[in-house]
């Protein structure tokens, strides 16, 4: 295999594992409002991300450190195209980064208020989003000669992304909800149990009209039909699991999913990275990789490296694998904003 | 303004901003390691105090330096996108090195250390803040080797118009990152030196004054750990910049030339301590007022009377290797100035530490109300340093975002105006400029206030060891998290 192909197939590893993982703390960030009716409450829902949101979200910058490094056309067209879209995502990954680590900070009703607010349209902001670009790149875009991107912001927002952005909202919602039902313990376990449950009927509908659409209209593949068949047979499988409660199960089928969901997005783009109007003017894994020479080094780095990564972060996991609930919160170790005592 | 300027004065705004917390996460790291440390050896209660209590701050800090670091990998590509495409081949291995390697090991680590006093054995909970010290340090190391080549491309050649790698041993031992990184992790260890000492020496003269000796005795040593750190740090700074300098006259001798504001070639050139000019950047238009005779000879090579090439005839031999019509100087007031507050501001908080060396010697405790202001107002100097060093740094290196290796890899150089984005508009820059600024601005109010706050605290009357080595914690009882957001 072509170096520059296992390159474009290590960057789909890297945003499945952004998507996994990050996937169920957006969910958890956007149900916020919706599971958590009281403070402790919501401190039970964001506790069961709390040690392992940083780590996930670090996911995201080697997917695009690796394709800066593995694909520097690629990184200077798509982020560069992709520009309010991609504003609008970093805005809200700051405030909802900051969010996590200052809520308990202060021990005031408002001030926690302030940080929920945050964190939910930190969470939902991104969700959207990121469906709506890989809308985009699987549909092609306006790239000119020199493969710049040409077609402006509001040509992103076309229906066959939208609809993408929909399917990560609806796929990171379901997955969110079945994570909490994994990780909590009473009154929160079942409620989220039963929307995980009503959630994965609409994320199948959604999902799988995004799926058939994406690879009907603008697959470059056929076998890609076997990733289709994959994700959707997957999400009916966690409809099933959410229904009887088989939280593992439904954990990991969610997870099966987004695999699929993944393997579709980049199978129907190659042998292109950026796929044009004009397909002449694509970005493919040749004209928009690095040399070889890079690439060979990246390989060592990412093979040695990933693995030891995985390992560590699947530790962590285990470090943190009982359920908690509301009895699980300690009282508010918070400041007030004045200070009292002497 | 075009795209260029407002792109510029964006990478700028965020750089300098994103600064600001990330020395003090990386020196502040390992001073909390060695804190848990001796509490691990020692057993000392007042040692996990301090622990948690610097703990809360540098997590505060943390979340900041996280959040505004995202920007950083995207912008090179949202503004820059010219310049990625020109680099990428070498530029974007470090920065993935940087995520897989480091990135992933402070995240992971950090959650564990936070969340997990009582879930993981005494020995295991203190590795993983040695962790997150090592992997804050390292990340500089990675992200200083990507901008090293900026300022001294090697390990590359030019194929097609765009560089590509050619040694990445070559570019990950660069003689400018051997000599940048040092110079960073001892700036960052100043800074969080004087973060922890002048906190401590607060606390403990308030402490005194309220007649709460053995609170004022817990801080005392903390006081002591940080100036140390910032001994360490600030003799560092010396040798390490010294280093840096010799090398900078020979690879970047313009950047040199303008710091020193020296505009003509000469033998023996005179350290300027104090120059006034008018504004319109012309090198004649500068005076020196006060000036060392030979000291900016001796800076750059060891020898008081060695010659040195001033602005006027690098700009001409310039003109003859790149072309005419390109003023290859930076902003003279800009790279003059920063250079001095640079080093001026860096020597003072050395100094400061000296004095609080003198003031504490043979177990004394200082109580005066200004030696509590001092300590306070020392914190922010080290944080201004290292802006006026990287504003010397990038400034200077201007008008090129990939200055020339003078001995030579041909064509490997760019033009800052040559890197930026031409998809994008300049309303597209100022929408996201105004946005950052203004989240920013707003970010850097909380953050401070809840420093401030955490500052002022002080450190928990008492804390208790719940790590699952303690007898008292018996394995497996359903008690509350040991601690939750």
């Amino acid at each position: 295999m072509e170096l520059s192909t296992v390159w474009f197939l290590l960057i789909a590893v890297l945003w499945t594992g952004y998507l996994v993982l990050e996937g169920f703390d957006f969910g958890v960030g956007m149900l916020l409002p919706i599971l958590g009716r009281k403070d402790t409450e919501r401190r039970v829902l964001i506790n069961t991300i709390g040690p392992v949101w940083d780590g996930n979200e670090v996911w995201l910058l080697t997917a695009g450190g690796a394709t800066f490094a593995a694909f520097p056309e690629w990184y200077a067209t798509l982020f560069s195209g992709f520009y309010l879209a991609l504003l609008l995502i970093l805005l809200a990954l700051i405030v909802r980064v900051v969010s996590f680590e200052w809520r308990g900070k202060i021990n005031d009703p408002a001030w926690r208020r302030r940080a929920d607010l945050a964190i939910i349209i930190g969470s939902w902001v991104p969700s959207i989003l990121w469906g709506v670009a890989f809308g985009n790149l699987v549909r092609g875009v306006e790239l000119d000669k020199a493969h710049q991107y040409v077609g402006g912001f509001f040509a992103l927002l076309n229906p066959f992304a939208l609809l993408g952005g929909a399917t990560t909202l609806m796929i990171f919602l379901t997955h969110g909800a079945i994570y909490l039902a994994l990780k909590t313990e009473g009154d929160i376990r079942e409620r989220a149990g039963a929307l995980a449950s009503k959630l994965s009927i609409v994320t199948v509908v959604v999902a799988g009209a995004f799926a058939v659409w994406a690879q009907v209209a603008y697959s470059r593949n056929t076998w890609t039909w076997a990733a289709v068949v994959v994700a959707a047979a997957a999400l009916v499988g966690v409809v099933v699991a959410t229904r009887l409660r088989r939280e593992g199960w439904a954990f990991l089928l969610s997870a099966v999913a987004i695999v699929g969901a993944v393997v579709l997005i980049f199978g129907s783009l190659y042998p292109n990275v950026m796929p044009a109007f004009v397909t002449a003017n694509s970005l493919t894994v040749t004209n928009a990789s690095s040399s070889s020479y890079t690439l060979t080094v990246m390989t060592w780095v990412a093979v040695i490296l990933t693995p030891i990564v995985l390992l560590y972060q699947g530790w962590t996991y285990w470090v943190f694998r009982k359920r908690i609930s509301v009895t699980s919160i300690p009282e508010h170790t918070g400041l007030t904003f004045e200070r009292t005592s002497a | 303004m075009e795209a260029l300027d407002l792109a510029r004065w964006q990478f700028g705004i965020t750089t300098v901003y994103h600064f600001i917390f990330v020395p003090l996460t990386i020196g502040l790291a390992p001073l909390i390691a060695i804190m848990q440390t001796i509490w691990y050896r020692t057993g000392d209660e007042r040692w996990l105090r301090l622990t948690k209590f610097f703990g809360k701050l540098f997590l505060i800090n943390f979340a900041i330096g996280v959040a505004t670091g995202i920007v950083q990998e995207f912008q090179f590509g949202m503004n820059w996108s010219e310049y990625s495409r020109f680099v990428g081949d070498v530029f974007g291995a470090p920065l993935a090195m940087e995520a897989l390697a480091a990135f992933f090991i402070e995240s992971t680590f950090l959650g564990l250390w936070i969340f997990g006093w009582d879930k993981l054995p005494k020995k295991i909970h203190l590795a993983t803040i040695w962790l997150v010290a090592f992997a804050t340090n390292l990340s500089a190391y990675f992200i200083l080797a990507a901008n090293s080549w900026m300022q001294h491309p090697v390990g590359a050649e030019l194929v097609n118009g765009r560089a590509q790698m050619t040694d990445i041993g070559a570019v990950l031992r660069n003689p400018t990152l051997l000599a940048a990184f040092p110079h960073t992790i001892t700036a960052a260890l100043l800074t969080a030196g004087t973060f922890v000492a002048g906190i401590a020496a607060w606390l403990m003269v308030r402490a005194a004054r309220g007649k709460r000796l053995d609170l004022a005795g817990l801080y005392r040593p903390a006081v002591v750990l940080g100036v140390i750190a910032m001994l360490v740090g600030g003799v560092g700074l010396g040798l390490t910049g010294d280093q840096q300098a010799k090398l900078m006259f020979k690879q970047q001798p313009m950047k040199m030339a303008a710091a020193e504001a020296l505009c003509e070639s000469t033998d023996s050139a005179s350290f300027s301590i104090l120059a006034i000019g008018d504004l319109s950047n012309a090198c004649t238009g500068v005076t020196h007022v006060i000036q060392v005779p030979g000291l900016t000879s001796f800076l750059a090579s060891g020898s008081f009377s060695s010659h040195l090439d001033g602005v006027d005839t690098l700009q001409k031999s310039y003109e003859k290797k790149y072309g005419t019509g390109q003023n290859y100087s930076p902003n003279l007031a800009v790279t003059y100035w920063s250079f001095r507050l640079m080093i001026g501001l860096g020597v003072g908080s050395a100094a400061l530490a000296l004095a609080a060396l003198w003031l504490m010697r043979k177990g004394r405790f200082p109580t005066s109300r200004w030696f509590a202001r001092l300590a306070i107002w020392a914190i922010p100097t080290p944080f201004l340093a290292s802006s006026f060093g990287w504003v010397f740094t990038e400034m200077g290196r201007q008008p090129w975002i990939v200055a020339p290796n003078p001995t030579g890899i041909d064509g490997i150089w760019l033009l800052t105006s040559r890197g930026v984005s031409t998809v994008v508009s300049p309303a597209e820059i100022i929408i996201s400029m105004v946005a950052f600024t203004l989240l920013y601005a707003a970010l850097a109010v909380v953050w401070y206030k809840l420093m401030h706050r955490y500052a002022i605290e002080g450190v928990a009357d008492s804390e208790k060891d719940v790590s699952p080595d303690n007898p008292d914690n018996p394995d497996g009882a359903d008690r509350p998290l040991s601690f939750a957001y």
